[in-house]
């Protein structure tokens, strides 16, 4: 199996030969992580532009390290202070990136789809850092990589993901990765955030909690992105957190070796009590260290890929979410 | 497609590696100071056949790991992104006498790459090269301090180890591309 793609910009459009081969690549680089010199010069004399029009701090810090530990140069590029707020747009913005002879960039943007448009003209390698609702591909892959290094395999296991569904680029990513592996993924959360559409996608939607997470391998608890809402989906975070919050009561109803995920930032006390969150069985920190491992791996393997790459079309959300 | 002429079967390689072990005790009397490092992926389990042989001469165990090159290699511009093995050096090189060893010695980049790599574990006090074939065709300044077997080769041909421990019955064997 060669790695051909030039981009990374969502997990849909992956094979599951291809996601092995990250999580294969990421192994390695994660043991980079625990040597003295945690440097490679792999991406000696490249330059990588982080272009966060979203405000964002441990994916960027994750991708900031990942790419110094790569031995690239790098330009932090975020909305609060730059050209953006003057007016200019997203296409003129990377093509003045593009101008400096980056060679990747890596972004993060409140609208889906925008790493596709971008890699559309750019000459440069571009990776999704996390695009509005649709996807944060290389979160489904720390994700897996978690998971795959706690249970030695994906198929098979049952993945229960609870929480903000409908406004969630992570869960997105989730199910693909998972379903392509073979995971066997069940959707929780209230009807308002996890509507019956994401069936379409191969997963099993449940809105009681309780029943969701008796046979779960995985708990992956999600976020209320306050910030995509323009409405009220709920009546209150207390009721949220009573109905759907995973309290160390409901987690005593649970498989003895189940993994409770988070991808953070975590509200302790709305979807997951305090406790919980520092548990044994809380995987959430070593998350944050494989997130490096992956991201590195996704730098290495896209620099060498040449090939095409499929961007007619641009990406498919599966469920209309308010834009 | 001509036929692939043998070069080294499975008797010949054993001799070879077992001189090779020879000669490094001979080179190396502080047998305490000697490491084997393999490059990735055919210079893995000759380091351990080696390492095994070396411990039989000395009467006590040398120890042996892995090293992946891939991402020191001065290529990555170039070529599809090479599958990454696991590197494992269970020892401190520092101060050490490391043996890298490798199945094929060509242009010599991988050598090159090695020994980059191994500069991010420590500083060995030297490090020597064994390979089981050199196959000419160098590009740098590089040798190998123990050769099982010189083989004149073209551009065009392609050396192919066999091993055991890769599934293979243990042959060298010379094909053209």
């Amino acid at each position: 199996m060669i790695w051909n793609r030039k981009h990374l910009l969502d997990i849909e459009s992956l094979s599951a030969e291809e996601i092995g081969l990250v999580l294969d690549t990421a192994r390695a680089f994660k043991a980079v992580g625990e040597r003295a010199i945690k440097k490679v010069p792999a991406l000696r004399g490249k330059t990588v532009v982080n272009l966060f029009v979203e405000p964002s701090t441990r994916t960027r810090i994750s991708f900031e390290l990942a790419e110094q530990r790569l031995s690239a140069d790098i330009i932090n590029f975020t909305a609060e202070a730059s050209s953006l707020k003057k007016g200019e747009t997203l296409k003129d913005t990377a093509r003045n990136l593009e101008a400096l002879n980056a060679d990747f960039i890596v972004i993060r943007h409140s609208a889906s789809g925008a790493p596709h448009f971008l890699a559309r003209f750019l000459s440069s390698s571009v990776i999704n850092a996390g695009d509005g609702a649709h996807e944060h591909p290389t979160q489904a892959l720390l994700d897996t990589f978690t998971i795959r290094e706690h249970k030695g395999k994906i198929a098979g296991l049952n993945v229960t993901i609870l929480g903000d569904i409908l406004y969630s680029r992570v869960a997105r990513s989730d199910i693909w990765a998972l379903t392509k592996l073979g995971a066997k993924v069940t959707l929780c959360g209230p009807s308002t955030l996890v509507p019956r559409v994401f069936e379409q996608m191969g997963c099993r939607v449940s809105h009681n909690v309780d029943e969701a997470i008796r046979e779960a391998d995985i708990i992956n608890l999600l976020r209320i992105q306050h910030e995509r809402q323009r409405q009220t989906m709920f009546p209150s975070l207390g009721e949220y957190s009573s109905l759907f919050g995973l309290s160390k009561a409901r987690l005593a109803q649970t498989k003895p070796d189940v993994l409770i995920m988070h991808p953070g930032p975590i509200n302790r006390g709305v979807e997951i009590d305090s406790e919980v969150a520092d548990c044994g069985r809380s995987v959430i920190l070593q998350q944050v260290t494989n997130g490096l491992a992956v991201r590195m791996a996704v730098l290495f393997l896209v620099n060498g890929g040449k090939g095409p790459q499929e961007l007619a079309g641009g990406p498919v959300i599966v469920s209309t979410v308010p834009a | 497609m001509p036929e692939p002429t043998l070069i080294l079967n499975a008797v010949a390689i054993q001799r070879a590696l077992t001189r090779i072990g020879h000669e490094i005790a001979e080179r190396n009397e502080s047998s305490s100071e000697v490491v084997l490092v393999g490059i990735q992926r055919g210079g893995v389990p000759l380091a351990e056949r080696l390492a095994k042989a070396l411990a039989e001469i000395w009467g006590q165990p040398v120890p042996s790991g892995s090293l992946d090159v891939c991402m020191h290699r001065d290529d990555l511009h170039q070529r599809a992104a090479p599958h990454v093995q696991p590197t494992v050096i269970p020892f401190d090189v520092t101060g050490k006498t490391v043996v890298l060893v490798d199945d094929v010695l060509y242009s010599g980049r991988t050598v090159r790459a090695a020994m980059d790599a191994l500069n991010d574990f420590g500083r060995p006090r030297r490090i020597q090269l064994a390979v089981l074939i050199d196959r000419g065709h160098r590009e740098l300044p590089i040798k190998a301090d123990f050769v099982g077997k010189n083989v004149p080769t073209a551009h065009t041909e392609i050396v192919r180890v066999r091993l055991a421990e890769n599934g293979g019955p243990d042959e060298v064997v010379l094909e053209k591309r």
